[in-house]
């Protein structure tokens, strides 16, 4: 009664009309890259681009895969799984001195760490690049690792230590008259009961290292050794004008975070949030 | 409290187990400290050392020039515009971004059963890489094949149309309509948050006082955003600060500088004319703008926070 009629019809109205108006805006994009996949070369030229192909030929994806990109694939996941292992791992060790652990510059190396969050990547690039090629490192997937796990540690290390921090005193003193050293009670009490926090932190780092550009374009140089988004730059260079190619590297990039994406959204959705956290 | 270490090490005084106990920080620490000292410490320091010299990188003929980089670096006019390219894109990320995220949010807030569909498909955008936009919007802006001048053309706006990306005066504003169509929906799920937090009875209450929907969320539910106002606002200008991917998938800081920022500027420097020496000062000196902007930006959201 107190909502005035005009101001609920406005409500009424304006909701679906803004909700499907920001609808198009996302998907409109989407939908052009995966319709002008299936288009040949002549045809991206030649028809209005608001045509639907001619024929829904799979070419251009058989004429990508045909060619180096399950090898992009190949390095993607391995640099990306041997990544996430060791951020959640070495994070979640950090976090729980962190939170539980008495030792002189708690707080202080706490605060630097965090701190870590804002320093720009770009700063250490070049420096990482020369110490990656006095390693030998250089043009190999494994160059990534190291900066990845490192540039991931400042935000993950601040999540898992608020998260540990929640977890109640008592298990921890049940765990120690149990007999169990500050080792068995980080393995068998803090880890399996950081589940949440854990699966936040794999889920963010993982989303964001599968996307990262920077390190993998300056730190590898080979097509052998290259992960997915330089496979989009690569054949970008490749192809050139070959527009439907080109999108279908895009899209078939783009495929195996949709389809996480289509089984676990809300967790994914929060995981990407993480980001949020003020620091 | 029994120290369990020392019965682990035998029951009696347990020396070793003492120690045991006192180095766990240590251990717990020893792999992330390592870690950040190769990856992130190391580098800072050394691109300090790398700006004091003159060096392309490749030979033994590295030589030390003091603080000349240093000295160019305050006078290069290509330094500061790619600055001040980072500057606007901070502004445009806020003052683009913030409306509509509130606006959305409160759209899904009411959308009912829609909202959750929505908002899942909102957040697609998130999940690409944006060398993936990048070069989909390449495509999307392209002056002779891209959707949008035919869609100008086919809603009888074709005088509108123009070469997006290749036009000095519109390069970086079409980057910045791409980096806001990405991020709006991460601020939007931010917002969302902030509108389930506010108290249900307290707006229930006002309703029996006679206020109108309308007036409940201008006096009580966007004053409760503020905090995560702050926390969105701090967020995108540190993000826009350090922004390098799309801009240099897209139009590579072209066409003629007018969309370079300082992460691109940087880059050019170091891997296309093989400057170390004045590529790490460029960098160093970005280091500075950011932290320079970001703790100010702390500093007076946190402030804010006291007093309301």
């Amino acid at each position: 009664m107190a909502t005035s009629p005009i101001t609920r019809a406005t409500g009424r109205v304006a909701v679906p009309v803004l909700g499907l108006f920001w609808l198009a805006v996302t998907t409109v994009p989407f939908l052009f890259m995966v319709m002008t996949t299936f288009k040949t070369q002549q045809e991206s030229y030649s028809s209005s681009v608001w045509a639907l192909p001619e024929a829904l030929d799979f070419v251009n994806y058989a004429d990508v895969l045909s060619g180096p990109f399950l090898t992009y694939l190949k390095n993607s996941v391995m640099v990306v799984v041997i990544s996430v292992i060791l951020i959640v791992v070495i994070s979640a060790m950090a976090a729980y001195a962190f939170a539980r652990m008495r030792f002189r510059f708690n707080e202080a190396l706490f605060g630097l760490i965090v701190a870590g969050m804002i320093v720009p990547i770009h700063i250490t690039l070049v420096p990482i690049y020369l110490m990656t090629r006095h390693m030998g490192l250089y043009d190999s997937p494994f160059a990534l690792i190291g900066p990845y796990v490192a540039t991931s540690l400042p935000i993950s290390v601040f999540i898992l230590t608020e998260f540990m921090r929640q977890i109640p005193k008592e298990l921890e003193e049940a765990a120690r008259l149990d007999g169990c050293g500050p080792f068995a009670i980080f393995f068998k009490v803090f880890f399996p009961l950081s589940g949440p926090g854990l699966s936040t932190v794999a889920i963010y780092n993982g989303i964001m290292l599968w996307n990262e550009f920077i390190f993998a374009y300056v730190l590898t140089s080979s097509t052998s050794t290259r992960t997915l988004p330089l496979a989009i730059w690569d054949y970008q260079g490749q192809y050139t004008s070959n527009i439907p190619a080109i999108l279908a590297v895009v899209t078939l990039t783009s495929l195996p975070l949709v389809v996480a994406y289509a089984f676990g959204q809300e967790k994914i959705v929060k995981g990407m949030m993480a980001g949020s956290l003020k620091g | 409290m029994t120290d369990i270490s020392t019965r682990s090490a035998g029951g009696g005084a347990g020396g070793a187990g003492l120690s045991l106990r006192k180095l766990a920080p240590a251990i717990f620490l020893a792999p992330a400290i390592l870690l950040l000292a190769v990856y992130l410490l190391y580098p800072l320091v050394e691109s300090f050392r790398l700006s004091l010299l003159d060096w392309n990188g490749l030979g033994a003929d590295a030589r030390f020039v003091g603080l000349d980089n240093w000295k160019k670096l305050a006078t290069d006019t290509l330094f500061w515009e790619a600055a001040w390219n980072n500057i606007l894109l901070a502004v445009f990320s806020v003052v683009i971004q913030m409306p509509i995220a509130v606006v959305l949010a409160v759209v899904l807030d009411n959308a009912g059963k829609g909202s959750r569909i929505l908002k899942i498909l909102y957040f697609l955008p998130l999940l690409m890489s944006s060398v993936a936009l990048g070069v989909l919007f390449k495509y999307f802006y392209d002056v002779n094949f891209g959707p949008l001048n035919a869609l100008l053309d086919y809603v009888g706006l074709g005088f509108l149309a123009q070469d997006w990306l290749g036009d000095t005066r519109f390069a970086l504003g079409a980057v910045i309509a791409v980096v806001c169509w990405q991020y709006i929906p991460f601020y939007m799920v931010l917002f969302m948050a902030g509108l389930a937090s506010f108290p249900a009875e307290i707006s229930e209450a006002a309703k029996l006082d006679g206020a109108s929907e309308a007036t409940i969320f201008w006096k009580m539910k966007l004053p409760h955003l503020k905090g995560t106002f702050r926390t969105a606002v701090v967020l995108s200008v540190i993000g826009a600060l350090r922004y390098f991917d799309l801009i240099y998938v897209m139009t590579g800081g072209g066409p003629e500088g007018s969309s370079e920022l300082m992460a691109t500027y940087m880059y050019r420097n170091v891997f296309s004319s093989f400057q170390l020496g004045y590529g790490s000062t460029v960098a160093s000196g970005m280091f500075i703008v950011v932290i320079l902007i970001a703790s100010v930006l702390m500093r007076f959201s946190k402030r804010y926070e006291t007093e309301v």
